[in-house]
């Protein structure tokens, strides 16, 4: 692991995570002291206080979220990026520039001291490169088997960009629905590790910070950018689905337009599922005024998470409250919500 | 992949709509009989692309379906009373019994995981020789020889804590009882593709012949259906009853001989219970004497009382193609893929889930 080259495990007289960890006595601060504080280097952090003293001032984005994912550690990442990603994501997708991060751990007792690590090496990584720092959190053990390794939950809050006007009562019928990359990649990497499937070539998890071509299209086309939304959980027809039914808007997009990866379309074909609902990671769905749609795809692919970036359907004036797909045989379905979870057929 | 792109390519696809609509004179009723093949014809929106003329009725194909509420009752005992580790092919999870559905049974803490194939149950079994673990062998003709597979090997690891549930259920009795139904207006079928690659072409002349009525062994993909559509709808225009292999690319006539050998090894024909439509003779397979004690039913001793189905669901009508699902007073009202009220609201083979997640649904609630 190349991560580790650059921060080793420091000498520890543990090498597992057990209740004492958790008990806010001698063992959290021998955790903590052990090289967590260092890892996490910052000021505010140091002042070891009970909560984080920032300043913020006017519109600011506000998120949390949780991260339960297993296997901890799957191609292209680990539940450290996830959980460090996803709540920048957010903050991004709310056209809020991610400055501060809470993080929160819930152990499992028993885990190795030495994935506890890798995960916390991650984070530190993750966190540098959106330029956010990490100035506050938690760490509590619960007893083997009432987690499942670990947990972790993040806070994130950041201004928002001065330009940015995002709001699904932005949108209007006209509209062209822009994704910056492949779909599904997430869920298949997951349930590859998880089904113990191997394919050719090893399926990445698209796990990736957003803020930074968000903050591209925010910075040249401001106002034009409607909505921003990622779709994890429930895929990109899960939330299309909603958008168009909470804002009674007709939606359309052009299943030949969708891009899928080779692997991936061939992996969820194997699974039973549909690449539509399959989770991502480092995707986002933006509405955008048409007239500058041609532009923001130009500017988007300058980002290397971006290369992909399509144009997939668009808002218009029919079907109200429907998501309409056109098949690549030039079929129609409706695309509606995932009910429950996404289970594999039979045959 | 690259080799289904050529089943899914527009031009052919706009070719073989042109075929269909110059040779339909008359109004038909084709019954596809897969569930796969439900889920492909809504999937690819081409229900909406054919001449009016043609109707597809949604044929009993869908394993999870027909599945008797009794067994999945038995299924939720075993995980909960008698402990054991449960294995099951994932949409079998959701399918509601008469007090739950097991994946509500897993919520309340039954150990019920979901596997693809019953081999990684077997291999989980001697992982884990201290626990109990029985594999819901769900499905028609196509899943019979992995579920076989995995009781000969159970057998030659010397395992005792494997054994499996058997649901199996077969297509060619279901296709002459749905014919049979009095209430039936089936004018040709297309057969399913993958059932005839395991078991062959060779049960179904017999019907054609008896019947007089067209079967079309046909594939799952746009190009494949549409194929099959066109060659029932020659022989129907032409008032001729054949049997036809549009899926010759994959079924060979006589099946595949080496899986039909371990399926008959292990499994016996019986009488089945289809849920929704009754008692089918010689319609599924059960576990020969040799095999009991990998047979959970025997080994578990298990005895059920037979509950009363949800009598809002019309899914007996709906298998046997009498109704459509938007037909159903309850359908995207009182029952949903979220909480249906029968099992072709779960599967995404299922032609009620079929029409719930792809079709216009401006109506629903």
């Amino acid at each position: 692991m190349k991560v580790r080259l650059d921060c080793p495990l420091p000498k520890l007289d543990f090498d597992m995570i057990t209740l004492g960890h958790g008990s806010g006595g001698l063992l959290t601060n021998k955790l903590l002291d052990s090289g967590v504080f260092n890892l996490f280097d910052n000021k505010i952090l140091h002042e070891r206080h009970d909560g984080a003293v920032i300043n913020t001032s006017g519109k600011t984005a506000f998120t949390t979220d949780s991260f339960v994912v297993s296997p901890i550690f799957f191609p292209g990442g680990n539940i450290g990026d996830l959980a460090i990603n996803g709540t920048i994501n957010d903050i991004a997708m709310c056209g809020g520039i991610p400055e501060y991060i809470s993080v929160g751990f819930i152990l499992e007792e028993g885990l190795m001291m030495e994935e506890f690590w890798d995960i916390l090496v991650t984070m530190k990584y993750a966190a540098e490169n959106a330029n956010v720092q990490i100035v506050t959190g938690d760490t509590k053990v619960v007893e083997k088997g009432k987690g499942d390794k670990i947990f972790i939950n993040t806070t994130g809050i950041g201004p928002i960009h001065p330009d940015a006007s995002i709001s699904a009562g932005n949108i209007e019928v006209g509209d062209k629905i822009i994704v910056n990359g492949e779909l599904a990649r997430h869920g298949v990497a997951i349930m590859s590790v998880r089904e113990g499937l191997e394919f050719e070539t090893e399926i990445i998890s698209d796990t990736a910070p957003l803020d930074e071509p968000v903050r591209g299209l925010l910075d040249e086309f401001g106002r034009a950018i409607h909505l921003l939304r990622d779709p994890t959980r429930g895929g990109v027809a899960t939330v299309l689905a909603e958008i168009a039914k909470s804002c009674k808007i007709g939606v359309e997009i052009f299943e030949k337009e969708l891009p899928i990866n080779e692997e991936v379309g061939g992996a969820c074909e194997l699974l039973g599922l549909d690449p539509l609902y399959v989770a991502n990671e480092g995707l986002f769905v933006g509405f955008v005024k048409a007239e500058v749609s041609e532009q923001a795809l130009d500017k988007l692919r300058t980002f290397e998470t971006c290369k992909n970036a399509r144009i997939i359907g668009e808002v218009v004036e029919s079907h109200f409250g429907q998501v309409v797909l056109h098949s690549k045989i030039g079929g129609k379905r409706v695309v509606n919500m995932l009910p429950g979870e996404q289970l594999p057929r039979i045959c | 992949m690259k080799h289904l792109d050529e089943y899914r390519d527009p031009e052919r696809v706009k070719y073989y709509i042109e075929e269909i609509r110059k040779v339909t004179k008359n109004h038909w009723n084709i019954m596809e009989v897969c569930g796969g093949q439900t889920h492909s014809l809504v999937k690819n929106g081409i229900l909406n692309i054919l001449p009016a003329e043609i109707t597809l009725i949604h044929g009993p194909g869908c394993p999870v379906c027909v599945t008797p509420l009794n067994l999945i009752d038995q299924a939720v005992y075993l995980a909960e009373e008698r402990r054991v580790t449960l294995c099951s092919f994932g949409d079998m999870l959701r399918v509601p019994g008469s007090k739950r559905s097991l994946l509500e049974s897993k919520a309340k803490g039954a150990d019920i995981r979901i596997l693809y194939s019953p081999l990684e149950a077997v291999q989980f079994a001697r992982r884990h020789p201290e626990l109990e673990v029985v594999f819901f062998a769900v499905g028609f003709e196509t899943t019979a020889p992995a579920n076989a597979l995995s009781v000969i090997q159970a057998e030659k690891l010397g395992l005792t804590n494997y054994s499996i549930l058997p649901s199996h259920v077969l297509v060619p009795p279901a296709i002459e009882a749905v014919i049979n139904d009095p209430e039936s207006r089936i004018q040709g079928f297309l057969a399913a593709g993958h059932v005839c690659t395991i078991m062959g072409l060779q049960e179904y002349g017999p019907l054609v012949e008896k019947y007089n009525v067209p079967i079309v062994a046909t594939g799952f993909e746009p190009v494949d259906l549409l194929q099959g559509i066109l060659m029932t709808l020659k022989q129907l225009e032409s008032g001729e009853s054949k049997l036809e292999n549009q899926y010759s690319r994959v079924i060979r006539p006589e099946g595949n001989p080496e899986a039909q050998q371990t399926i008959f090894e292990v499994f016996e024909v019986a009488d089945r219970e289809w849920r929704g439509i009754g008692t089918i003779p010689g319609s599924g397979y059960e576990i020969k004497k040799k095999y009991s004690p990998y047979d959970a039913k025997r080994k578990f001793d298990i005895h059920i009382e037979h509950a009363v189905e949800n009598p809002a669901c019309i899914a007996g009508q709906v298998l046997k193609g009498i109704k459509k699902p938007p037909d159903c007073p309850e359908f995207a009202r009182g029952c949903s893929p979220e909480n249906p009220l029968g099992a072709p609201m779960v599967s995404s083979e299922g032609a009620c889930a079929a029409y719930y997640h792809y079709s216009n649904t401006t109506e629903k609630a």
